[in-house]
């Protein structure tokens, strides 16, 4: 089933110098099984080609169900040198929630309406 | 050795809410109060400010929060840590014991400094320090002539040593933000410089209370599911003395906890989260185990720490030039064309008269501007707002630019409104630079009046 991210995950954002974070959080240890092989390195930067001009990294936290992906040059140069409205990648996390993914029927139950 | 303490942070950042503190200290127990002012580049708002006037130099908004909550600070015992004292701490003391005195009350004030090496940057270098940036490896010659402020991230021991020797406030300049949670729990339960996951479990607790709100339904994914935002709790640390603590918040407190509110402020401004390198210790952010108790409560164990670097960091801000940003609304039909015709007529303009600049950027609010590309432009839109901006070392061009913006709502396309702002004006830019030093060329000191 086609879904948008929101529905399966939280999302939180913030700067790390020139580069923003983006952790990306699953409620269930099934969707975050689901997560680590298909939500990769190059599926988000696929997603943020328009913002982010590095690498991409990302890490796994097995302990909360999260992965933690760094965007690599996405603030416009970062803090206060920045001329973006969103110089400190507060909104990043939404934009990830914003990815549209194929998840696979078994998981639906885990799916969110909202 | 006390059993569990409740910590409170009443203040994410300068700028947060000012009644969310008072509340802390009057709506129900609490044992310290926390409270964060600083963020990367305020401290060189705060060097200008003192050059200027040598009493200033500290957040003042501090002394407008003691006043309101004096009561619980002297009678009740709630003792209060915060990094208000900025680059002047023993001014903003000297105006807290007036402050105090006018009212009847006497308080033991700890001053901590040693943070401050703004004055011997200088010694500093000739003793071998690079202070190249840890980030970009640039070297620190290329700003050298243009520092405004240099701070060592210290260690929170010192918070722990204002408390042994009496203070009821303990008044910092640049102490870690989760330091100010760890050193109260380091004086009460007499944890070790090598006891590194106890270390590691208030570094954590500190990270997660931090930023206020942030962790109690502020800023939450499934923001549908946050009763009473408006009366939002701020974070209460329950810590015990083995390291394993608690995430709650006042009782009839608005807001919510769960193991998702606390996990997305966990990964708040992550890096490598397995090596998260404090001033006190390296924590493993993989370790812990987190459980919801329910009733707004979240239970968080096993953190695991590891041996500290051998240098701080330093926080380092210098003038980077000046920038000015300004908008215009475009409505009506075909509104996005509009606007984009608009930025191509101011940016002609300038150029025609000779100006250009080291950096612009042209930006479409309701459109593109958070998350570029990702959404397609719907192709009916209502209005859209321009934003454009401008970074160059030469103030009066950046000025020139703001001289662009109005002419182009009677010489450009239709319906464009929402200058009312002014002329936007050049501001300076104080950058970041951050750079490391070794910790045993740092010395502070605390004492108690």
């Amino acid at each position: 089933m086609k879904i948008s991210l929101h529905q399966i995950a939280h999302a939180r954002s913030g700067d790390k110098g020139t580069h923003s974070n983006v952790g990306l959080m699953f409620t269930s240890q099934e969707l975050y099984e689901w997560a680590k092989i298909n939500i990769s390195t190059s599926v988000v930067k696929q997603h943020f080609k328009s913002i982010a001009k590095g690498e991409i990294l990302r890490y796994e936290m097995d302990n909360l169900l999260a992965l933690n992906f760094i965007l690599g040059d996405s603030l416009g140069g970062g803090g206060s040198e920045s001329l973006i409205n969103d110089a400190q990648g507060k909104t990043h996390g939404q934009a990830l929630l914003l990815m549209e993914v194929d998840l696979p029927d078994n998981l639906s139950q885990f799916v969110s309406s909202k | 050795m006390s059993n569990i303490i409740r910590i409170g942070n009443g203040q994410g950042f300068w700028g947060d809410s000012i009644d969310a503190p008072v509340r802390l200290a009057k709506d129900g127990p609490l044992d310290y109060l926390t409270l964060d002012y600083l963020a990367e580049v305020t401290l060189s708002i705060m060097q200008r400010q003192k050059l200027k006037n040598p009493n200033t130099g500290y957040a003042r908004d501090f002394l407008d929060l003691v006043e309101r909550i004096l009561p619980e600070i002297s009678d009740k015992g709630v003792k209060v840590i915060t990094n208000a004292g900025g680059v002047n701490p023993q001014s903003c003391r000297s105006e807290l014991i007036q402050l105090a005195k006018n009212s009847g009350k006497e308080i033991k004030i700890g001053v901590i400094q040693g943070d401050d090496i703004f004055p011997t940057l200088t010694e500093l270098r000739k003793k071998g320090v690079s202070f190249e940036n840890m980030d970009t490896g640039a070297d620190f010659d290329s700003i050298i002539d243009k520092v405004y402020s240099a701070n060592v991230y210290i260690n929170s021991s010192t918070i722990s040593e204002a408390l042994d020797k009496g203070a009821q406030i303990v008044l910092a300049g640049r102490v870690s933000d989760p330091g100010l949670a760890l050193g109260p729990c380091i004086y009460e339960f007499g944890w070790k410089d090598q006891d590194y996951d106890l270390l590691a479990a208030g570094t954590l607790a500190g990270h997660i209370a931090e930023c206020g709100a942030q962790c109690t339904g502020g800023n939450y994914s499934r923001w549908q599911d946050v009763p009473k935002l408006a009366d939002v709790g701020y974070p209460i640390i329950e810590m015990q003395p083995s390291g394993k603590f608690c995430i709650t918040k006042h009782e009839n407190s608005g807001g919510l906890i769960s193991r998702e509110t606390i996990g997305e402020q966990v990964l708040y401004e992550m890096g490598d989260p397995s090596h998260y390198i404090s001033p006190d210790v390296c924590v493993d952010f993989t370790s812990f185990n987190i459980n919801d108790l329910g009733g707004n409560k979240v239970s968080i164990s096993n953190v695991a720490g590891l041996p500290p670097t051998d240098s701080y960091k330093v926080s380092i801000s210098y003038f980077a030039g000046y920038k000015a940003s300004g908008q215009l609304t475009v409505s009506g039909p075909n509104a996005y064309e509009k606007a984009q015709l608009t930025a191509k007529i101011i940016w002609k303009r300038l150029k025609n008269a000779g100006v250009t600049f080291e950096d612009t950027s042209t930006e479409y609010l309701g459109l593109s501007s958070c998350h570029g590309e990702i959404n397609a432009i719907p192709s009916q839109i209502n209005e859209v707002v321009l934003r454009l901006g401008v970074k160059d070392s030469d103030k009066n061009k950046v000025n020139r630019f703001g001289k662009e913006l109005a002419p182009v709502i009677t010489s450009g396309p239709p319906g464009i409104t929402g200058f009312s702002g002014g002329r936007p004006k050049a501001q300076e830019i104080i950058a970041y630079w951050p750079a490391l030093i070794p910790k045993t060329l740092v010395h502070t000191s605390v004492d108690v009046v």
